[in-house]
C-alpha cells in the first residue's frame, strides 16, 4: 500500500443558480486545485469525477458529459457514485488508484448543478424511491429525513432546540467561508419558528439546493515530497452501504456509518476516535444529521452529541470542532461538490490555511464524512499532517 | 485559501432568472419505464389486491420479511415460504408533510409513517400514510390498522391500502 | 504487490425479455452462480462490492441504493462505478493491488426491456446546447462509420462480413440469444437506418447480469484450481464532443490498450493473444478497435476480414463468443459479459477449437455517443 497525499484543493462559489455550466464549474475548481499544487493538466495521470443524480442536469451518463471540464480528455477517466456519500467517496476511488501504483497523480472532482431541473431540484429525489412500493405514495426526500429525525428524537429524547443549535453554529461558521451560500447569524428561536416543511423538519433545519464544484489533487509519496513541503496524508478510508430496506431498520443510529468509520480507523490505527480525531467535517444536509453522524463516527456516545453541542465542544474554539467550514447548512449543498468541500476544508485546516475559519487548537488529524442513498451509505476519509 | 477573496463562479439572481436575462435551452421529456416486479413483489401486490399483507420467511434466520423479497440479505439464500401477516401494526416513526414532491406547498398536511407490521419480524415494516387522525394525536408506538380500498377498486398496488388509522381513540 | 485473479464468474438473463424476474432477482441468480464458482460466502469472505450501472438505464435515480441486498453486500463496502463493467473490474483490481481488500465482487446488469423510452434516454446523453438539437445515436454512429469506411476504402461488404461472422460464432455459445446463420447479403438487404448504417448492423438490446469475483494471489491459490490472472488493465477517454473526434480511429481503445500492454509487458500485441473479445457494434467498430489495439493495422485490417483470419478457426479468433452482435447489447454490462466469456474460454469451457488458449484480451467501449473504453489482459 503506497502512501497517498493531498497536494492541492480548489472550489467555486456555492450558489442556488450559477451562470456557469457543469463543465465550466468543474473546470474552475480543477484549475484552482492544480494551481495550488503547482501542477498542470499534463502532469495528471488519471481523473475521477463525482456527481449525483443525472436527473438534476437532464443529462444521461453525466460523467461523460462533464469529462472535458474535469480535465479528463485523453486520459483514464471515470465517475464513481454512492448517492449523497459521493463527495467523500471520489477521493477514496482516487486513493486506490495511487495506493495500488496504477497512477501517481490523480485529479479528483466533485460537481453538482442542481438548478436546471424544473419545477424544482427536489423533484429529482422522487425518482430515488422504489418505483413499485414507494413512489405511488407521493414520497419526497424530506419525508425520510423527517422520519429519521423524529425517530432519533424519540429514542434519545432529543429536543428540537438542541438540534437547532447545529444550524445556528454552522450558519455562523459559514460567515467566514468565501464560497458560502447561506451564511447567517441566526438564533435557536429563528430555527424553531421557521416555516415547517415536513415536521419536525423546518426551513432552517435544511441545507439549500446549490450549484458548485470542488476539486483536490492526490499524489504518490515521491511526487508529493517533490512538489510540496506540506503534504497532507490520507491515512484512512472507509465506506459502507446498508440494506435497501430502510423501513426495516431502526433509524435512530447509523450502523453502516459505524462500520465505515471502523474500516477507516483500522487503517489509520485509531483506537479511540474521540481522543485521536482533532476535528471533523461531518455531513450536515439537515442539522440533526450532524449529531447523528457524530454518534455513528463514535465521536460522541449514542444520544450524547446534543449535549456536546450545547456545551460548545463542537464550536471552532471547542475541544472537538465540528464543521468549522460552516458545513452544508451554511456553505451550501451541491451534493458531490459539498462532500468534496469537506475534504478541501480538512486539507486547508491541517495546513493552517483556513484563515478566519482556522480552528483554535493545533490540529494534526482531521476527518471528513458524507452520507446518502436511502439513509444507507457512509463514507469516511481521515487525513493527517 | 484565505488569500482567495473571490472564488470563481457567477451567481444568477432570482430576478435575473425570472426575467430570462441569460439564455438557456429547455428540454422536456417524459421517460417511460415498465419495471418487472419479480416474484416476491408480484406476490405482495397480488396479496394487496385480496386485502392481505404477505411476507416471506427465511428458514435459516427465521425472519419474516415485509415487504417480501426473494432472498434473505443476511443469510444470502432464497427465502422459503409465504406468510400472511396482520394488517395492523405500530408506528415506528412519523412526520407531517407540508410539501409535495416538487417542493410546492400542499393544501392540506399529510401524515406519513413507517409502520412495523404485526407478525412480521420486529422492526419490519413499510412506508405509508395515516388517515382519520389529527397530527397532534399521533405518537411513536401508536397502534394502527390498514384501511383498504373497496375490493373492486383494488388493482394490486401499494395504494390498495388507502391509509392506516389508529386502533385506539 | 500481489497479483490479481478472476476466481469466479456468474451470469443470468441474457435474453430479450426477462419478465419472470426483477433486476434484483436477476442479480441474485448471477451472484449465486459466481460465488459457487469461486467457493466463497459473500457475507464473510468479500472485502468490497462494485456495481456498474447508470440511473436512466434503470429508471431509478441513485440506483446504487437498490444493489446491496441481492449481492450479499448489505452493511458492507459497496459502491457504484458509473461506467462500463470492465472499468468496474479494473477498479476491483486496483482495490486488491492497493491492499484494501483481498476479495472483490464486480457486478453489472441490463434491464433494457424495462426501458420503454430507450430513444429518449439515449438522446439525453448528448451535450444539451450544441449536439442534442440534431444528433441521435444513429446519426452519430453513421457519421463515424462513413468516415472510417472512407479512410480505409472499405465497401459495404466488409462490416456485413463481420456481422455475419459474429452471428455465426454465437451459434456455438449457449448464452447468445441473437446468434443466427445470416449471410452477408441478408445484412446488406436489411433496412437502412441512417446511411451507411443498416438495421442488421445494430446490436439488439438484451437483459442480463454478469458477476465476477476477483482475488489476491494468496486467496486465489487457496480458493480455486484455475485462477485467471489479470495481467494488465487500462481505461481511457477521448473528447466528449462528437464532432471533434478523429472518426478514423478509436483513440480510447488505443489509449486504454497502451496502458494495459505497458503493465503486462506486451510488446507485440499482434502475436500475443490466442483470441480477443472486442466491442463489435455495427460491424465496423470491431475493425476500428482491432486497429487501435495494435492487433491489426490500417493496412492489413481489410484483408484480415476478406481472408477470414478472424474467424473462429482462423489464426486470431475475434469474438469467439459471438460478441455484442450475438449476445445482445447489455449497455453497462457489455464489458463484464465479455470477461465472463473470456474466462470460460480460458478455462476450456468455451469453443472446442480454443481449448488450451492461454492469452486473451478483452476490450470494451461504453457505446454511443461516448468515446470511452477499457482493456484488460487475461492469462492462465
Ligand atoms: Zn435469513
Amino acid at each position: 500500500m503506497r502512501r497517498v497525499a493531498v497536494v492541492g484543493a480548489g472550489m467555486t462559489l456555492f450558489r442556488h443558480r450559477m451562470l456557469e455550466t457543469g463543465k465550466e464549474m468543474a473546470f474552475e475548481a480543477s484549475r484552482m486545485a492544480l494551481d495550488q499544487a503547482g501542477l498542470d493538466i499534463k502532469d495528471v495521470d488519471s481523473v475521477v469525477l463525482g456527481s449525483a443524480p443525472d436527473a438534476f442536469d437532464g443529462v444521461h451518463m453525466k460523467g461523460e458529459y462533464l469529462l472535458d471540464g474535469a480535465g479528463g480528455t485523453c486520459k483514464p477517466y471515470t465517475r464513481v457514485y454512492v448517492g449523497g456519500g459521493t463527495g467523500v467517496f471520489v477521493p477514496i476511488a482516487a486513493w486506490w488508484q495511487v495506493a495500488s501504483g496504477v497512477a501517481d497523480i490523480v485529479l479528483v472532482v466533485g460537481e453538482e448543478k442542481m438548478s436546471p431541473l424544473l419545477p424544482h431540484p427536489q423533484y429529482a429525489f422522487w425518482s430515488i424511491f422504489d418505483p413499485i412500493l414507494e413512489r405511488p405514495l407521493g414520497v419526497t426526500l424530506l419525508w425520510i429525513f423527517s422520519l429519521e429525525m423524529r425517530r432519533y428524537m424519540h429514542v434519545y429524547n432529543v429536543k428540537e432546540e438542541d438540534i437547532a443549535l447545529v444550524a445556528v453554529k454552522n450558519k455562523r461558521n459559514a460567515l467566514d467561508h468565501p464560497a458560502a451560500q447561506l451564511a447567517a447569524n441566526i438564533t435557536v428561536d429563528d430555527v424553531l419558528k421557521s416555516e415547517p416543511i415536513c415536521w419536525p423538519v423546518k426551513r432552517l433545519d435544511v441545507s439549500p439546493t446549490s450549484d458548485g464544484a470542488a476539486a483536490v489533487v492526490l499524489a504518490s509519496e515521491d511526487v508529493a515530497r517533490r512538489i510540496t513541503d506540506d503534504p497532507v496524508w490520507i491515512t484512512g478510508v472507509g465506506w459502507n452501504v446498508d440494506s435497501t430496506y430502510w423501513t426495516n431498520r431502526d433509524l435512530c443510529y447509523p450502523e453502516y456509518l459505524e462500520k465505515a468509520a471502523n474500516m477507516a480507523y483500522r487503517m489509520a490505527h485509531i483506537s479511540d476516535p474521540k481522543k485521536e480525531i482533532d476535528f471533523a467535517e461531518v455531513y450536515d444536509p439537515f442539522d440533526y444529521k450532524e449529531l447523528h453522524h457524530m454518534e455513528g463516527l463514535q465521536l460522541a456516545r449514542r444520544g450524547e452529541a446534543p449535549k456536546l453541542t450545547r456545551e460548545g465542544v463542537t464550536q471552532r474554539d471547542g475541544d472537538l470542532p465540528i464543521n468549522p467550514s460552516g458545513g452544508l447548512l451554511g456553505v451550501g449543498n451541491p451534493i458531490a461538490a459539498a462532500g468534496m468541500m469537506k475534504i478541501a476544508e480538512v486539507f486547508w485546516q491541517l495546513r493552517g490555511e483556513a484563515g478566519k475559519r482556522q480552528v483554535k487548537k493545533p490540529v494534526r488529524r482531521g476527518l471528513a464524512q458524507a452520507w446518502g442513498d436511502l439513509m444507507q451509505v457512509g463514507t469516511v476519509v481521515i487525513m493527517e499532517r | 485559501m484565505e488569500s482567495k477573496k473571490t472564488l470563481p463562479g457567477t451567481p444568477i439572481a432570482g430576478a435575473e432568472w425570472d426575467n430570462e436575462v441569460y439564455s438557456f435551452r429547455k428540454h422536456s421529456v417524459q421517460l417511460r419505464y415498465a419495471w418487472d416486479a419479480g416474484s416476491a413483489v408480484s406476490g405482495f401486490l397480488e396479496g394487496l389486491k385480496e386485502g392481505r399483507i404477505l411476507g416471506r420467511r427465511c428458514n435459516r434466520c427465521m425472519r419474516v420479511l415485509v415487504p417480501p423479497r426473494a432472498f434473505c440479505e443476511r443469510c444470502f439464500r432464497s427465502t422459503d415460504e409465504w406468510v400472511e401477516v396482520k394488517d395492523t401494526g405500530k408506528i415506528n416513526t412519523y412526520s407531517v408533510s407540508y410539501v409535495n414532491n416538487d417542493a410546492s406547498r400542499r393544501d392540506k398536511p399529510l401524515i406519513v409513517a413507517v409502520i412495523e407490521i404485526d407478525e412480521a419480524s420486529p422492526g419490519m415494516g413499510f412506508l405509508h400514510v395515516l388517515g382519520e387522525v389529527e397530527p397532534s394525536k399521533v405518537h411513536v408506538d401508536m397502534k394502527v390498522k390498514a384501511v383498504w380500498k373497496p375490493r373492486d377498486e383494488r388493482v394490486g398496488a401499494i395504494t390498495d391500502i388507502k391509509y392506516f388509522k389508529p386502533l385506539e381513540v | 504487490m500481489t497479483k490479481v485473479a478472476i476466481i469466479g464468474v456468474g451470469y443470468s438473463g441474457y435474453a430479450p425479455l426477462t419478465p419472470h424476474m426483477s433486476f434484483k432477482e436477476m442479480m441474485f441468480e448471477a451472484a449465486k452462480r459466481a460465488y459457487t464458482d469461486a467457493g466463497i460466502n459473500p457475507r464473510t469472505d468479500v472485502g468490497s462490492f462494485i456495481c456498474c450501472e447508470e440511473d436512466l438505464w434503470e429508471g431509478i435515480s441513485i440506483t446504487d441504493e437498490y444493489v446491496p441486498d441481492q449481492l450479499g453486500g448489505a452493511q458492507r463496502a459497496v459502491c457504484t462505478v458509473s461506467d462500463d463493467g470492465l472499468v468496474g473490474l479494473i477498479n476491483g483490481y486496483m482495490q486488491i493491488k492497493s491492499g484494501l481488500a483481498d476479495v472483490v465482487v464486480v457486478e453489472s446488469h441490463s434491464k433494457l426491456s424495462n426501458v420503454l423510452s430507450q430513444g429518449d434516454v439515449s438522446s439525453m446523453s448528448f451535450e444539451p446546447y450544441y449536439e442534442r438539437p440534431f444528433l441521435t445515436v444513429e446519426t452519430a454512429v453513421a457519421l463515424e462509420m462513413r468516415r472510417y469506411m472512407f479512410d480505409r476504402e472499405l465497401g459495404d461488404d466488409i462490416p456485413a462480413m463481420v456481422v455475419a461472422k459474429n452471428k455465426k460464432n454465437g451459434l456455438g455459445n449457449p448464452r447468445a440469444p441473437y446468434s443466427a446463420i445470416l449471410s452477408m447479403d441478408e445484412v446488406l438487404s436489411s433496412p437502412m437506418v441512417c446511411e451507411p448504417l443498416r438495421k442488421a448492423h445494430i446490436p439488439e438490446p438484451a437483459d442480463g447480469c454478469a458477476v465476477t469475483v476477483l482475488a489476491s494471489e494468496e486467496k486465489a491459490r487457496i480458493l480455486v484450481d484455475q485462477p485467471v490472472w489479470i495481467r494488465g488493465v487500462g481505461w481511457f477517454s477521448d473528447t466528449p464532443w462528437v464532432s471533434q473526434r478523429d472518426f478514423s480511429k478509436a483513440v480510447y481503445a488505443e489509449g486504454s490498450s497502451k496502458m494495459a500492454y505497458k503493465m503486462a509487458g506486451v510488446n507485440t500485441p499482434a502475436k500475443h493473444f490466442d483470441f480477443v473479445e472486442v466491442d463489435d457494434s455495427y460491424g465496423y467498430k470491431e475493425l476500428q478497435h482491432l486497429e487501435a489495439l495494435g492487433v491489426y493495422t490500417k493496412e492489413n485490417i481489410k484483408r484480415a476480414v476478406e481472408v477470414s483470419e478472424t474467424d473462429l478457426r482462423g489464426p486470431l479468433p475475434v469474438n469467439p463468443s459471438g460478441g455484442k452482435i450475438s449476445l445482445g447489447d447489455m449497455v453497462e454490462a457489455n464489458g463484464l459479459v465479455r470477461v465472463v466469456e473470456a474466462v470460460l474460454t480460458l478455462r476450456g469451457q468455451g469453443p472446442r477449437s480454443l481449448r488450451g488458449a492461454k492469452h486473451a484480451l478483452v476490450q470494451s467501449w461504453r457505446g454511443p455517443p461516448t468515446a470511452s473504453g477499457s482493456t484488460v489482459i487475461l492469462e492462465v
